[in-house]
């Protein structure tokens, strides 16, 4: 007994500092956060129209296949961190040249285009998923989220959240990573 | 007053997450889909089955579940179409497969080794409570032996 319990102490000590040290390496481990099953798989099917009063056209899988790397943002005029994360990525797309485009979920076309208007557009093609169906498509879980498309129309990253501060940086890391596999 | 707090309170039904426009009319089809709902995690509220949630994602994935039974899919096709959306993450009961092996075995594992730490203290202990005599003490049990036996 005098001799087992030291080294079962000993043990679970190890397990311990081996089980802690696993999840400390990974500062960006978030239990929450849910695994995307479409990272490298081809863009879902789907076919969004434009946003009635709004000029930029509709969205489809097509428009995302051959066209360079792409941003997806799933935005709604709804959401607060949307109008937060609404002016990076439309410096991020100015300075670095990137193409974005976005669907509209489960929004009030008259909501949206009034929000365009009020913050700016960025987008080059917009689609209006009023039903939620599109970002159902797409495994969304909630807005704001945002997609990196190669250029072949496969998904590199899902960013579930908005981008900014600490977000932006994993986001940027993300897109580094994605514009080095091109 | 009082009176009407208890009748208001007992004429609350309960809550329920499933909306009545979104029940099907074939009792079977209805029953299958809250089988499967019951057994889908809700993508926002995460401990929740979509079955009793009231987040707006739960409800559309509620209804994407009676769309595709009523289009003739088995529950089998069902759990398909949404692990290939939102991954293994939306099954509360998770496949059998090599990623999820540590999960499975994990606690037979974490038993086995209990069992072997119980055992091997239980040996121990029994080494330890039978200790040989010496030989002044074996002297002493004879002597006291033959006393007994008159």
């Amino acid at each position: 007994m005098n001799r087992i319990f030291p080294l079962t102490l000993l043990g679970l000590v190890v397990i311990f500092v081996a089980v802690a040290g696993y999840f400390l390496t990974k500062p960006d481990f978030n239990p929450s956060s849910i695994p995307s099953a479409l990272v490298s798989q081809p863009v879902p099917e789907f076919a969004l129209e434009p946003i009635d009063g709004v000029d930029t056209p509709g969205l489809t899988t097509a428009d995302l296949k051959g066209q360079g790397l792409t941003l997806v943002n799933v935005f709604a005029s709804w959401c607060g961190p949307c109008r937060a994360e609404h002016p990076i990525l439309t410096r991020m797309g100015q300075d670095q040249d990137l193409r974005i485009v976005a669907i509209n979920y489960k929004d009030q076309p008259a909501a949206a285009a009034d929000w365009l208007e009020e913050l700016g557009n960025p987008y080059e093609l917009i689609g209006s998923d009023f039903s939620g169906r599109a970002g159902i498509e797409w495994g969304v879980t909630g807005v704001p989220e945002t997609f990196i498309v190669s250029n072949d129309g496969i998904v590199l990253h899902r960013f579930p959240g908005p981008v900014v501060g600490d977000g932006q940086r994993r986001f940027q890391e993300a897109l580094d990573a994605a514009k080095a596999s091109q | 007053m009082k009176r009407l707090a208890l009748i208001l309170c007992l004429l609350a039904a309960p809550l329920f997450a499933v909306e009545p426009d979104e029940v099907l009319d074939d009792p079977v089809l209805e029953e299958r889909a809250r089988e499967i709902s019951a057994e889908v995690r809700c993508v926002v509220c995460q401990n929740e089955p979509i079955d009793s949630s009231n987040a707006g994602v739960a409800r559309d994935l509620r209804l994407i579940i009676r769309e595709r039974l009523v289009a003739g899919d088995t529950n089998d096709e069902v759990f398909e179409y949404l692990v290939a959306r939102y991954g293994d993450f939306v099954l509360f009961n998770p496949p059998w497969r090599p990623s999820t092996y540590a999960l499975w075995l994990g606690p037979f594992v974490i038993l086995a080794l209990g069992f072997l730490a119980v055992f091997m203290a239980l040996r121990s202990k029994r080494g330890q409570m039978t200790p040989s005599l010496t030989p002044e003490e074996q002297a002493r049990l004879d002597a006291l032996r033959k006393k007994d036996i008159p």
